[in-house]
């Protein structure tokens, strides 16, 4: 049944692949537009890449949201796994199942209701104590903490249940005390569970448009809020360019992780091999 | 070594002895489920105890509680005479062999072993020393270097108790320790286990459901079933001395039939039971006409094509309905007249001169036994 190509089969995966990639083919081929004009071809050019490179707006949008990106990641990884050890790890304690839910509550929340909500805590909050002045770099991260912390719990929730808590056990045995076992054995063995979480909250805030948008304020100009409000005011051509940046750079690091994968893979079967030559 | 050899080998019989490990009204519960439910244990020093029965019998419950990972409900626990209610895992003089083996994955086998010494903070050149020996007494001093998962199943058995050792606990906890070997590397570590345990002499408690295991390490066997201890005692004992059926049947395998006794003595009893009159040459202090079981091992069992020569207790006639054949023994399913199925087995001692065996299917065969094989159960 399987091993008969069928042509169905094959005319839905090239549909199903095109629908995918054939626009951000074209926004590449775009990208390369001599026309000011972004919908109509005007011979091929590299001028809008060197009007990118040119304009500090984009530029310090883009800083602006690595930075934020960065800090997000970082605070969202340490509070989202030690979240997710207290789910996990402390059996159970008062409150343990009104915490679960709110710590889940912002992945279903609606971003709106999110950004709303954070923007009249921070207004009250400068009307209250006078912190924050004035909303920005700070109030955008912090909102992206939020909610990016919940991502992050989920993950490492995930990767404690399925590791198992003989190690720690095995580990307090031979006499580590139980700061010991965090850093020396839970840490380590969570580590890959913490890079994926801190790579999807970098993901999650470089991405994030609706929440910024509420959070921010004058002259905080982050890369999505910077091409939206482009897009209402007449797209040019410079965008493509930054977008087609964009995509090679993920290209870029999405072929370092499979190349990291093959490895890691690779030196799996080696040690097997390792192990069964000892047997023979 | 000094006192008699008897009492040292077999402190549980001396009155003066002091145990070890002593376990005192113990009971663990889950929720509504009594994992373990009052039991009451001395283990002595040097001893290789084990903990024998089925899963979710609460051997490996107790275990826990003696290496600290889980807390009695009720009773207590003192191991050399301390109290170890309120002394987390990692400050009581025990180490534990995992069933899984835990090693850490991401530490080579060198520092998986020295991780225990580190803790204690002892100096480096010394931890060097004693991992070295250590990985030596289990063969492994080639393998330092390795990952864990470069290693064969039987290898990281050794690194794991290897790294339970080197800390030269006072009392040693092993978990299924060969349950995930193959059975030749099983049988084989048995007895580097037990070998290493004489050199050592740590007291060592060992969880399984292997019986076969649990004859060959120990000093003594405590068989549990639901929470309890059915019966404590050496191998030997447990084996012809089963005070229960479930003990009987749980060690090895056991015809048990139920009976009625007819006469009890001093130095006899006799119990009418469906195998005919059974004779057992030693006295039972049990009220005549009272409910009883006997027991007999496949293996007690004679199995001949002649009758034998004066008719008596503890013999039987049927037929072979069927044959198992393991090579060095046969297993010899027979049907009596009440169609009882009788368990005998039988050493192959003679090589067949053709392809049958001298007894094959529906033969009529004789069964006799000695006075001394029936074993009386009171349950």
């Amino acid at each position: 049944m399987y091993n008969k190509r069928s042509g169905f089969l094959t005319f839905m995966v090239t549909a199903g692949l095109a629908f995918l990639y054939i626009p951000m083919i074209l926004l590449v081929i775009y990208s390369f537009n001599k026309s000011k004009l972004v919908p109509v071809w005007g011979g091929w050019s590299t001028r809008w890449y060197s009007v990118l490179f040119q304009s500090e707006d984009v530029w310090e949008a883009v800083s602006l949201s690595l930075k934020i990106a960065v800090v997000n990641a970082t605070f969202a990884t340490i509070l989202g796994t030690l979240a997710g050890l207290a789910m996990v790890r402390f059996g159970r304690f008062r409150g343990r199942t009104l915490f679960g839910g709110m710590l889940v509550a912002p992945l279903v929340m609606p971003e709106v209701i999110t950004g709303l909500s954070l923007l009249v805590l921070f207004i009250s909050l400068n009307q209250i104590i006078g912190w924050p002045a004035e909303r920005g770099f700070t109030t955008i991260t912090i909102a992206h903490i939020t909610f990016s912390l919940a991502y992050v719990a989920v993950i490492i929730q995930a990767r404690l249940t399925g590791m198992g808590e003989t190690l720690e056990e095995a580990a307090l045995d031979l006499g580590a005390k139980p700061f010991r076992v965090l850093t020396d054995i839970t840490v380590p063995r969570l580590a890959p569970g913490m890079v994926a979480g801190w790579l999807l909250a970098f993901t999650l805030s470089l991405d994030d448009l609706v929440i910024a948008s509420f959070v921010t304020g004058p002259g905080a100009n982050t890369l999505p809020i910077l091409i939206f409000s482009r897009i209402r005011l007449g797209l040019r051509p410079d965008i493509n360019a930054l977008a087609t940046i964009i995509i090679l750079f993920v290209a870029i690091c999405v072929a370092i992780a499979a190349l990291i994968m093959y490895q890691q893979q690779k030196r799996i079967e080696r040690d097997e091999q390792i192990a069964n030559q000892e047997v023979l | 070594m000094a006192g008699e050899p008897t009492a040292s080998e077999t402190p549980w019989l001396d009155q003066d002895a002091k145990p070890f490990i002593c376990i005192k009204g113990v009971t663990k519960k889950f929720g509504e489920f009594i994992a373990v439910n009052n039991v009451d244990l001395d283990i002595y020093q040097g001893e290789l105890f084990c903990l024998l029965g089925g899963s979710g019998c609460g051997k490996t419950t107790l275990l826990r509680m003696l290496a600290g990972f889980e807390t009695p409900t009720s009773g207590q626990i003192l191991i050399d005479g301390i109290d170890m209610s309120n002394v987390p895992p990692y400050e009581r003089p025990t180490n534990m062999m995992f069933q899984s083996y835990a090693l850490f994955p991401h530490m080579t086998v060198e520092k998986n072993v020295a991780f225990g010494l580190k803790q204690d903070k002892v100096p480096n050149d010394e931890i060097t020393d004693r991992v070295h020996d250590i990985l030596k007494l289990v063969e492994l001093q080639d393998f330092k270097k390795r990952k864990p998962q470069q290693l064969s199943g039987g290898q990281r058995q050794r690194v794991a108790l290897a790294r339970a050792l080197v800390k030269e606990p006072k009392l040693l906890l092993l978990d299924e320790p060969l349950a995930a070997l193959d059975k030749k590397l099983r049988e084989q570590t048995q007895f580097e286990l037990a070998n290493i345990q004489e050199q050592v002499g740590i007291t060592f408690v060992v969880v399984t459901h292997d019986q076969e295991e649990a004859m060959t390490l120990s000093s003594r066997i405590a068989v549990m079933d639901k929470g309890q201890f059915m019966q404590t005692g050496t191998p030997t004992e447990i084996y012809e001395f089963p005070e229960s059926r479930f003990v009987a049947d749980f060690i090895g395998s056991a015809n048990i039939v139920e009976g009625k006794i007819t006469e009890d003595n001093a130095d006899h009893v006799r119990v009418s039971t469906d195998l005919g009159e059974i004779y057992i040459d030693h006295g039972q202090s049990t009220k005549e006409g009272s409910r009883v079981w006997v027991a007999i091992r496949p293996e007690k069992v004679h199995l001949s094509k002649k009758p034998p020569s004066k008719k008596g207790p503890n013999q039987a006639e049927g037929m072979v309905d069927d044959i198992g054949y393991l090579g060095n023994t046969s297993i010899y399913k027979i049907r009596l007249k009440n169609d009882r199925i009788i368990d005998v087995t039988a050493p192959n001692q003679i090589r067949p001169k053709s392809r049958t065996h001298q007894i094959t299917w529906e033969d009529k065969v004789y069964l006799g036994w000695d006075a001394s094989s029936a074993m009386l159960l009171k349950k």
